[in-house]
C-alpha cells in the first residue's frame, strides 16, 4: 500500500541482529493467561472466535437438519437435552427460538467481531502503523477476558429456564415484550448479561484502537498514509463507541424491567415497547458495518498486493468508510417498517438507506479498478478476496431492495431478508476474514499453509454458501416466515437443496482444519515477505513470525512516498 | 506519549459514557417527541381553555371505540357505544363500561391507542378516565367517560385525507393486585 517495503530493509535486519531482546517471552500461564502483548491477544481472539465459530456453526447445522423437510424431527432431541420436558410441544418448539438466538448472538458478538477486530485488528494496526504495541495493553487483555466471560454467561443460558422452555428464546434482538414479560425465567438475563460483558469489552477495545491508531503511529506515519485496513478499523472503533452505549443502556433497561419493575418498555406502566426496538436497531445497525467494515479494509489491502497496484482512490475508499459510518447512525428505522412508521418517515428512511449504496459503491468499483490493468496473482487470499467482491454486492443489491418501505411490508421477516443478511455477513464478513486467514496465517504462525487447500476450500465453500442462502431469496419471496421450524409443504424443495448446501459448506470447513494442521506440521518456514513486491506494508518488513517486541527502533515512513 | 494517550482515552471514554446517557435520555425525549408529533398512535392532552378555541368544522367523521383489558386481569371492559359520528372540531363524551368480576379488590390504568396512527395528533382529549388510576371494588361495575373532539386540522392535512374512520382503543392493566392473585386470577398462566 503506502509504505514500500523497501524503505524499511534496514530496520529488519537490525531486528534480526539483537533477536533475543525481541524474544524473552514470559512463561506459559503468564504468557497466555496475563497477555499483554498484542500479539498473542490477537492469537487468542482468533483462536476463541474459531471454537466459538465452531459451536455457532454447529447450532446452524441443527438448524439446517430440522428445516431439511417439513414437520418437526430433530427439535425434541435438543430440547430434552438441555433439560426440557420432552412431553412439552410448547418446549420443543422454543428450543428453536433458543436456537435462533444462540446462532445469531454467538455469530456476532463471538465470532466475527473478536476474530475481525479483536484477532486481525490486535494484530495487525499497530505493526501496520509502525507501533510496538496498543495503547493500553493491559485494558487490551481485560477486553479479551470479557469477551470470554460473555460467551461463558451465554453458554448458561440455555440450561437455566427461560418461560416457554429451556433457554433465552428472544432473538439476538431481544425484543421487549417477549424478553421482558414474555420469558420469565433466569435465561434471558443470562443473555443480556453476556452482552453486558462483550460490550463493555468491545468498548475498552474501541478506546484501545482509537488511542492507538491518534496517537502511536511512527513517524511520517500520516492519517493519510495508514493503510486502509487501519483506516477500517479506526472507523468500526468509532461505530462501537457511539453504538455500543446505547445498547448497553437498552439492554440494562430490559433487565430492570424483568426484575425490578420497571416499565420502560411495558405500556401498563405508560413504557413502550416501541421504543427498546428504536434504541435496539440504533445500536443494530451500526453493527452491522462493524462487523463489516474490518473486511473491507482486509480486502483492500489483499486486493493491492495480489493487482501489485496501491489501491485506487486510497482517499476515496477511505472516506467511504466515514460516509457508511456516519450514514449508518441514521437509517435504523428500515429495520421497523412493520412498527407503523408514518408514509414520510418511511420515505425518508428509504432515501437515507439507498443513499449508503453510494460510498459502498465507490468501495466496490475502485476494488475492480485497483486490479484493472494490474498484474494479478490468483493467490488464495485475492481468490477469497474476489469472492468476498462478488458475494457482498449480492446482498448489498438485496439490501437496496429491502430498503424501500414499500417492499418490506411485503418481504419483511421472510427468508428474503435471511438471505440478505447472511449474504453480506455470512458469506461477506466471513468470506473477508477467510481471506485475512490466508493472507496472514503464515505471517502469525511463520509457517506457509498449502495454496492448493486453501484454493479447494475457497471453491467449496463458495458453492456451499450460495446453495445454502441463493435459494432463501425464492423461499422469501414465496413467502417463507423466518424463525420457524416448520413450514409449508411447497417449500420442500429448496429447504432441502439449502440443508444439502450446509453439507457441503461443513466440508470445506474441514479442508480449512486439515491445512492448518498441514501448515504446522509440514509447512515450510514463511519468510519475511512471502506475497511478494505487492505487499508494501509494514508487517511484511517484519520476520515471520514478526519478533516478539517490534519497532523497538521506530521506523520512519518516507515523506515521498504516496498512495 | 503516556499523558496524550490518556487523554485520548479519557475523550474517548466520555463519548461513550455521553451515549450511555443518551441511551437512557431517550426515554423522556421519545415520550415528549410521541406527545408532541403523535408518532405510535399517541393522543393529544388538552385542558378546558384550549379546548374553546376550537370550531365546528361542519364536517363529520366517524369515530370507533374498542375496549381490552390485559390478560388476567379480572375485569369486564367494553364501550357502550360501538361506533359514533362525530362533528370535527365539536366536542363529544364516549361512554365505556368497566366491571370487577372478582373477589377482590382492583386497581388498574388504561393505556390508549389511535389508529390509523397518522390521526393520532388531531386526536384532543380535553377529560378521560385514562388520566388516573380507577379503582373497583369486588363486584362493582362504573361508567367511565371521555371527552374529547378531533381538531379541523385534520381536514387540511394530507396524511388524513383518506382518513373515514378513526379507532380509539383501551386496554386496562392492573397496577394494584399483587402479582400472585393475578397469576392465581388467570386460568392459562397457573394452569403452565
Amino acid at each position: 500500500m503506502a509504505t514500500t517495503a523497501d524503505h524499511f530493509q534496514a530496520h529488519t535486519e537490525d531486528h534480526g541482529h539483537h533477536g533475543h531482546d525481541h524474544e524473552h517471552k514470559p512463561a506459559f500461564f503468564a504468557r497466555w493467561f496475563m497477555s499483554t502483548n498484542h500479539k498473542d491477544i490477537g492469537t487468542m481472539y482468533l483462536i476463541f472466535a474459531i471454537f466459538a465459530g465452531v459451536v455457532g456453526g454447529a447450532i446452524s447445522g441443527i438448524m439446517r437438519a430440522e428445516l431439511a423437510q417439513p414437520g418437526i424431527q430433530y427439535l425434541g432431541f435438543f430440547a430434552k437435552m438441555v433439560g426440557d420436558n420432552p412431553t412439552d410441544f410448547n418446549a420443543t418448539l422454543h428450543m428453536w427460538n433458543v436456537l435462533i438466538t444462540a446462532h445469531g448472538l454467538i455469530m456476532v458478538f463471538f465470532m466475527v467481531m473478536p476474530a475481525i477486530i479483536g484477532g486481525f485488528g490486535n494484530w495487525f494496526v499497530p505493526i501496520m502503523i509502525g507501533a510496538p504495541d496498543m495503547a493500553f495493553p493491559r485494558m487490551n487483555n481485560i477486553s479479551f477476558w470479557l469477551t470470554v466471560a460473555g460467551f461463558c454467561s451465554l453458554m448458561c443460558s440455555p440450561f437455566v429456564p427461560g418461560g416457554t422452555g429451556m433457554g433465552a428464546g428472544t432473538g439476538w434482538t431481544v425484543y421487549a415484550p417477549l424478553s421482558t414479560s414474555g420469558s420469565v425465567g433466569p435465561a434471558v438475563d443470562f443473555g443480556i448479561f453476556a452482552l453486558h460483558l462483550a460490550g463493555a469489552g468491545s468498548i475498552m477495545g474501541a478506546i484501545n484502537f482509537i488511542t492507538t491508531i491518534f496517537n502511536m503511529r511512527a513517524p511520517g506515519m500520516t492519517i493519510h498514509k495508514m493503510p486502509l485496513f487501519v483506516w477500517s478499523v479506526l472507523v468500526t472503533a468509532f461505530l462501537l463507541l457511539l453504538a455500543l452505549p446505547v445498547l448497553a443502556a437498552a439492554i440494562t433497561m430490559l433487565l430492570t424491567d424483568r426484575n425490578f419493575g420497571t416499565t420502560f418498555f411495558d405500556a401498563s406502566g405508560g413504557g413502550d415497547p416501541v421504543l427498546y426496538q428504536h434504541l435496539f436497531w440504533f445500536f443494530g445497525h451500526p453493527e452491522v458495518y462493524i462487523m463489516i467494515l474490518p473486511g473491507f479494509g482486509i480486502i483492500s489491502q489483499i486486493v493491492s498486493t495480489f493487482s501489485k497496484k496501491p489501491v485506487f482512490g486510497y482517499l476515496g475508499m477511505a472516506y467511504a468508510m466515514v460516509a457508511i459510518g456516519v450514514v449508518g447512525f441514521i437509517v435504523w428505522a428500515h429495520h421497523m417498517y412493520a412498527t407503523g412508521l408514518s408514509v414520510n418517515t418511511k420515505m425518508y428512511f428509504t432515501a437515507a438507506t439507498m443513499v449508503i449504496a453510494v460510498p459502498t459503491g465507490v468501495k466496490i468499483f475502485s476494488w475492480i479498478a485497483t486490479m484493472w490493468g494490474g498484474s494479478i496473482e490468483f493467490k488464495s487470499p485475492m481468490v477469497w478476496a474476489i469472492g468476498f467482491i462478488f458475494l457482498f454486492t449480492v446482498g448489498g443489491v438485496t439490501g437496496v431492495v429491502l430498503a424501500n418501505g414499500g417492499v418490506d411490508d411485503v418481504l419483511h421477516d421472510t427468508y428474503y431478508v435471511v438471505a440478505h443478511f447472511h449474504y453480506v455477513l455470512s458469506l461477506g464478513a466471513v468470506t473477508a476474514l477467510f481471506a485475512g486467514f490466508y493472507y496472514w496465517f503464515p505471517k502469525m504462525s511463520g509457517r506457509m499453509h498449502s495454496e492448493f487447500l486453501a484454493h479447494v476450500h475457497f471453491w467449496i465453500f463458495f458453492v456451499g454458501v450460495n446453495m445454502i442462502f441463493f435459494p432463501m431469496h425464492f423461499l422469501g419471496l414465496q413467502g417463507m416466515p423466518r424463525r420457524y421450524p416448520d413450514y409449508a409443504e411447497a417449500f420442500t424443495y429448496w429447504n432441502h437443496f439449502a440443508t444439502v448446501g450446509y453439507m457441503v459448506m461443513s466440508a470445506s470447513m474441514v479442508v480449512w482444519f486439515v491445512n492448518i494442521i498441514y501448515a504446522f506440521t509440514a509447512g515450510k518456514k514463511a519468510p519475511a515477505n512471502y506475497w511478494g513486491e505487492g505487499a508494501t506494508t509494514l508487517e511484511w518488513t517484519l520476520s515471520s513470525p514478526p519478533p516478539y517486541h517490534q519497532f523497538e527502533t521506530l521506523p520512519v515512513i518516507d515523506e515521498t512516498v504516496h498512495h | 506519549m503516556a499523558r496524550s494517550n490518556r487523554k485520548t482515552a479519557m475523550t474517548a471514554a466520555a463519548v461513550a459514557l455521553t451515549m450511555l446517557g443518551l441511551g437512557f435520555a431517550s426515554v423522556p425525549l421519545y415520550r415528549i417527541f410521541c406527545e408532541a408529533t403523535g408518532y405510535d398512535g399517541t393522543t393529544r392532552r388538552v385542558d378546558e381553555a384550549q379546548a374553546a378555541t376550537v370550531q365546528d368544522s361542519g364536517r363529520t367523521i366517524s369515530i370507533r371505540f374498542d375496549a381490552n383489558v390485559e390478560r388476567g386481569m379480572p375485569w369486564q371492559f367494553k364501550p357502550l357505544q360501538r361506533t359514533d359520528t362525530v362533528s370535527i372540531g365539536v366536542r363529544d363524551m364516549a361512554l365505556f363500561w368497566a366491571k370487577n368480576t372478582s373477589d377482590k379488590t382492583v386497581t388498574g390504568t388504561a393505556s390508549f391507542n389511535v389508529e390509523p396512527e397518522q390521526a393520532a395528533r388531531y386526536f384532543n382529549k380535553i377529560q378521560c378516565f385514562c388520566f388516573t388510576q380507577q379503582t373497583l371494588k369486588p363486584g362493582e361495575e362504573a361508567r367511565m367517560p371521555v371527552i374529547y373532539y378531533i381538531d379541523p386540522a385534520i381536514l387540511t392535512d394530507p396524511d388524513n385525507k383518506d382518513v373515514q374512520q378513526i379507532t380509539l382503543s383501551y386496554t386496562f392493566h392492573v397496577n394494584a393486585i399483587s402479582a400472585a392473585d393475578a397469576k392465581a386470577l388467570d386460568p392459562q398462566q397457573s394452569g403452565g
